[in-house]
């Protein structure tokens, strides 16, 4: 086996590219953790994981272009580099999703708290499932994984449809607690977004691994396009 | 005009050596086609299959179909005659010593019995405009040998030399492996420019070139073709995982 | 204390390399005074013995009759050009000719071998055996002595060395060169005279010279064939005077007066083997080399 130096380095772009994701699910699930138990303390811990999620963002990418310029990769090594910048940037976004929660949950502090036609916390667990299902599959480098998250988009699209006319029924109807509302509709749509990065994940690890672009594709039920986030 | 070349069930041998097996490929017209592949899996022996000097080797021998245009090489024509259609540019620069610059590039005219003057004075203008080389050379054409211009000056009167006799196919063999990157990207250019009107053929070991300049690219390995295909998929994804492994370093 | 043992080590080497490069530069130097002196010597003796005999008359006038004071070796110089012109003809052409068959067209090939150990063979016969063969073969079956036999016999002499001189440089043409007119769709036939051939042609024009300088001091080839001619004669059908061989006849004759002569004779010949040489480089250089390496 020749070119170990490069072996190596593509090695470590992975794992970094992994503690990232690890900070980016972190975070999401913290955001939520704080809007259950309305803790603002929990708030501060994601402010602080986004800095560090944008910092190693930086790092990766900076990585990833030294590899281009430096080892002229090809083939399947120029298709996980490129994924890797490509999945980069949906972690820190998704690490955004998480800040704007958290944001959401800081504004609603002096409001009262409220039953909600929504459940949260399950679009959450969905959307987050999504991500570490899209990031198993770019651990495992496995197709079939990850156009399996593919269609998990549709069960959190569809939520998030139920969702928005719930809460805007009660807009209408219940004026005294629309704010309430409101941040809640803000929080779910953050969600949405978070699925729709895994998807783009789910679609980069398709690209590398198999060379082919599956992306903006309709869903099998004719669902959104997928690359909304984008 | 270029024109395209159909190999089919070509075999080659040095000896008891079988260099080439079993090889079947086309190659389109007015392209330029990339040969790649480790040291000694028979790009070289292939490329010169197509224009017969492989059998200026006394132990060479040839089996099987090489169709240029419509014209079977092996069968229809002698090998004198292929050579004129198809021009070879070799690796080292091999310009001929003795002859000034201009003799150089008429040379292939010249010992072939063609002696108007004043239609060899165009055919060296033409031909060395085509290789970018006229402007270097204008003023000393009979003066200086062709000897005595740089590495890179030379290969490009070599191409001059080729392009005088106007072939239908350009097979190039490795044809900047010995040029500064400079020199190398101006063949690079060249090559370019010359696919419209001629077909080329070009062997390399620097997959970068051959990613550079041409539109399908063939993967030599011990003999066999393992794949030929469009450029861009060989280089982004290639079916073999042969091709793969050699195209990102992780042979040997 | 360590530092100070690899220091004086280096020291002692270095002064031995000093001393053995000293020493070979002086053997060399010694190897070439020694291969130059008997040159050197040589010429210097006959200037000294034969230059006071040189004048006019000599590269004018026939030498006179036995005994008589005066005479000249016009004659023999002329002959001796004519004979040289006579082998060349014969010896250049075929040995150039055999020379490329040896090179391009017969490489591998028994008769190649052959032709090759004949050209070695002739290249070793006895000039004296040259001689008595083209007596046998020629001046025997004509009943008479003959300019052209001499030509002849110095011609066949040529021979060998040209061709196996031709045969190296040919040899040593790169095979890229012959590719490339290959490549051209130029026939081997041609591409082996007007590419290879002219591209080795200083080094062939050099064996021809050097066959050329061998022969032209050659005596006893003549004495059988060309047989000497104390006249006027450039008729190829009789005999005629050759240098070497009149200042052989001089040298054993028993009058001063013709060893003088001889010895004349003998810085002449030396001067225009010099100089004939000397024409043809400047010619060929001029011709050839133009630029390039």
């Amino acid at each position: 086996m020749t070119r170990i130096r490069f072996q190596r380095s593509l090695e470590d772009l992975k794992e970094n590219l992994l503690v990232m994701a690890g900070l980016a699910e972190q975070a999401i699930q913290r955001a939520v953790e704080a809007y259950r138990v309305r803790d603002l303390s929990i708030c501060d811990l994601v402010s602080r994981s986004e800095i560090a999620i944008n910092r190693l963002e930086r790092e990766i990418d900076q990585a990833a272009l030294d590899l281009l310029a430096m080892e002229q990769p090809m083939a399947i090594d120029l298709r996980f580099i490129l994924a890797v910048i490509k999945i980069n940037a949906d972690l820190e976004r998704v690490g955004d999703a998480a800040k704007s929660i958290s944001d959401r949950v800081r504004s609603m502090e002096q409001m009262a708290v409220v039953e909600l036609p929504v459940d949260i916390p399950r679009m959450a667990s969905m959307a987050s499932g999504m991500v570490r299902k899209a990031l198993q599959s770019f651990i495992e480098a496995d197709a079939e994984v990850a156009r399996s998250v593919l269609s998990m988009d549709d069960a959190v699209d569809a939520m998030n449809r139920a969702a928005y006319k719930a809460l805007t029924k009660v807009m209408a109807e219940e004026s005294h607690i629309a704010p309430q509302a409101l941040n809640a509709l803000m929080i779910c749509r953050s969600l949405e977004r978070v699925a729709d990065h895994a998807t783009n994940i789910s679609e980069d690890v398709i690209f590398w691994v198999q060379g082919a672009d599956v992306r903006h594709h309709k869903s099998p039920t004719g669902g959104r396009d997928a690359h909304a986030g984008r | 005009m270029g024109v395209g070349i159909e190999v089919t069930n070509l075999n080659a041998w040095y000896g008891t050596n079988h260099t080439l097996q079993d090889i079947n490929l086309n190659i389109p017209a007015n392209h330029a086609t990339a040969l790649i592949g480790p040291s000694g899996c028979g790009k070289s022996t292939f490329v010169r299959c197509l224009n017969r000097m492989h059998e200026t080797n006394p132990i060479a021998r040839v089996t099987g179909l090489v169709r240029i245009g419509d014209l079977d090489i092996y069968k229809d024509a002698k090998p004198v005659e292929i050579r004129r259609r198809v021009g070879m540019v070799f690796q080292r620069p091999n310009p001929f010593p003795t002859m000034s610059i201009f003799d150089n590039v008429a040379a292939g005219l010249k010992l072939n019995g063609y002696s108007n003057r004043r239609s060899l004075d165009e055919i060296v203008e033409r031909s060395l405009k085509d290789s970018a080389l006229w402007d270097e050379v204008k003023d000393d054409l009979k003066k200086k040998s062709g000897a005595s211009l740089s590495g890179g000056q030379q290969q490009r009167l070599c191409i001059a030399r080729a392009l005088a006799v106007d072939p239908e196919v350009l097979l190039m063999d490795e044809p900047a492996s010995a040029l500064d990157p400079v020199s190398t990207s101006k063949i690079e250019d060249l090559i370019f420019q010359l696919k419209s009107q001629y077909t080329i053929v070009i062997v390399t070991h620097n997959m970068q070139q051959a990613a550079r300049v041409a539109e399908k690219t063939g993967f030599f390995l011990n003999g066999r073709m393992v794949e030929f295909d469009s450029t861009h998929k060989i280089f982004t994804n290639p079916s073999d995982k042969r091709t793969e492994d050699y195209i990102t370093g992780r042979f040997g | 204390m360590s530092e100070q043992k690899p220091r004086a080590d280096h020291k002692v080497r270095a002064r031995f390399r000093a001393i053995s490069d000293g020493a070979a530069t002086g053997l060399a130097v010694l190897a070439t005074l020694l291969v130059v002196t008997p040159l050197v010597a040589i010429f210097a003796y006959l200037l000294y013995k034969g230059a006071s005999s040189l004048s006019w008359a000599f590269f004018t006038q026939i030498p006179k009759p036995e005994g008589e004071e005066g005479g000249g070796m016009a004659n023999a110089i002329v002959g001796s050009a004519v004979l040289l012109a006579l082998a060349s003809l014969i010896g250049v052409p075929v040995g150039i000719g055999g020379g490329i068959y040896l090179a391009e067209f017969g490489r591998g090939t028994r008769l190649a071998n052959a032709v090759r150990f004949t050209a070695d063979v002739l290249n070793g016969v006895p000039s004296i055996v040259m001689g008595i063969s083209i007596y046998a073969l020629i001046v025997y079956h004509q009943r008479r002595f003959s300019a052209f036999s001499g030509g002849v016999a110095l011609g066949v002499m040529m021979i060998p060395t040209v061709t196996r001189t031709t045969e190296e440089m040919l040899l040593m043409v790169p095979h890229a060169v012959r590719e490339a007119a290959l490549a051209l769709g130029v026939p081997n036939w041609r591409s082996v005279l007007s590419i290879t051939v002219r591209t080795a042609s200083p080094g062939i024009i050099t064996g021809c010279m050097l066959a050329f300088a061998r022969v032209a001091g050659e005596t006893a080839p003549l004495i059988f064939t060309a047989f000497g001619n104390s006249n006027w004669s450039v008729n190829l059908n009789q005999p005629i005077a050759a240098l070497p061989l009149q200042i052989y006849i001089y040298a054993i004759s028993p009058y001063d007066e013709q060893h003088k002569l001889a010895w004349a004779g003998a810085l002449v010949l030396i001067i225009l083997i010099v100089l004939a040489v000397s024409l043809v480089r400047f010619v060929a250089s001029r011709g050839v080399l133009k630029g390039a390496s």
